[in-house]
């Protein structure tokens, strides 16, 4: 077994200390609170709180469509594997500037902590490099996000970055609910720049 | 010159999609689209994606929306079926969607497979709020895709401009 250590409310400052340069798409719960601490619920985000398992086909149209911004998308392991397929269709488009973070705490935290597939037998890592991700990194304690601070500006995109985390509680933070709001904000903030 | 039984249609729908300013065409091949996919793929300023499962599609449109850029879904009306959930996006978020469905299982299908979703695509779509334009014959074309174009980028919403077999055919089983 991995010996895992890392606390997710710790990750995606270090990772992120240039956020305001990045377009962000957060998938469910955890991940979102986590984003939205980050970004403090910025208008770079667009977080969900539904549609388990559009995070990453959310990103690639993003990043696809806005091919000089860095996208990155950060889901959680349920999330994830919710939409498993996405990784594929981001392959085949490799889209340089796109990023996807996933936060992996092999449970479904938001509803009980019920396990889930990630402490079983499924590597996320394997089925990324499977999908055709030219870039997967691993990391499961605090010492190694300065590694993958720089993988994920160097390495050749789209990259992979499979963060394995202790599953215990998210970034502690409120974000807007509202679809029809956050899209717009989302929208004037970056059609406006 | 194509020799693609959809060519002349196909092209005709084409030029409209790009001339409302659709880079992006999202899709899971059906004989009813292949001709689109392939001018969306040969043309230099659109780009077309092959998706895993439909679903995939409304969220890349949302994600494109989102920096201010125009998509559209290509399907197989079975693949309505597996879009709900993300249709929250239009439904709940007021986000642009425009499909285009090629049915199955309404008219002359061979395919008992076919029939089940072919005759629930509607039903779907009205549950999560999607405007359904229809086309039985040629003439219908151009009107409703422009107003399904309109639907889904004027007034923010999901618009599906579906493809009846009355106007493609039904494959012979």
């Amino acid at each position: 077994m991995t010996n895992i250590t890392l606390d997710r409310r710790e990750l995606l400052a270090p990772l992120f200390p240039d956020q305001a340069d990045w377009l962000f798409v957060s998938g469910l719960a955890g991940s979102s609170k986590d984003a939205a601490g980050l970004t403090q619920d910025g208008a770079n985000l667009f977080t969900m709180a539904g549609c388990m398992g559009s995070a990453v086909a959310t990103g690639l149209g993003m990043a696809l469509s806005a091919p000089d911004r860095n996208v990155a998308v950060i889901t959680g392991d349920g999330e994830l594997q919710m939409g498993l397929g996405s990784l594929n269709s981001v392959a085949t488009q490799a889209p340089a500037n796109l990023t996807v973070v996933c936060i992996d705490n092999g449970t479904h935290g938001e509803t009980g902590g019920q396990e889930g597939h990630t402490v079983h037998r499924t590597n996320l890592g394997m089925i990324a490099q499977g999908a055709g991700f030219p870039s997967v990194k691993e990391i499961t304690s605090a010492d190694q996000i300065a590694d993958a601070h720089d993988f994920i500006r160097t390495a050749t995109g789209p990259r992979f970055l499979w963060c394995r985390v202790l599953p215990g509680d998210p970034t502690d933070f409120k974000r807007n609910f509202d679809p029809a709001f956050c899209r717009i904000r989302f929208r004037e903030a970056y059609l406006g720049a | 010159m194509s020799s693609h039984p959809h060519d002349e249609w196909s092209q005709s729908l084409f030029r409209q999609f790009k001339d409302a300013g659709i880079d992006l065409f999202t899709y899971i091949p059906d004989a009813g689209n292949a001709r689109l996919a392939e001018l969306a793929e040969e043309d230099n300023e659109t780009r077309l994606v092959l998706l895993t499962t439909e679903e995939e599609g409304v969220a890349m449109a949302a994600g494109a929306d989102l920096v201010g850029k125009k998509s559209v879904l290509m399907m197989q009306s079975s693949g309505v079926g597996n879009c709900p959930n993300y249709l929250s996006f239009s439904k709940g978020g007021r986000f642009p969607c425009l499909m285009m469905v090629s049915m199955r299982g309404d008219y002359g299908e061979q395919n008992p497979w076919q029939y089940p979703m072919g005759t629930a695509v509607d039903g779907i779509f009205d549950a999560m709020g999607v405007a359904v334009f229809k086309v039985d014959r040629r003439e219908d074309l151009e009107g409703a895709a422009t107003a399904a174009i309109n639907a889904a980028f004027r007034n923010s919403q999901g618009a599906a401009l579906v493809l009846t077999q009355k106007f493609l055919g039904a494959k012979a089983f």
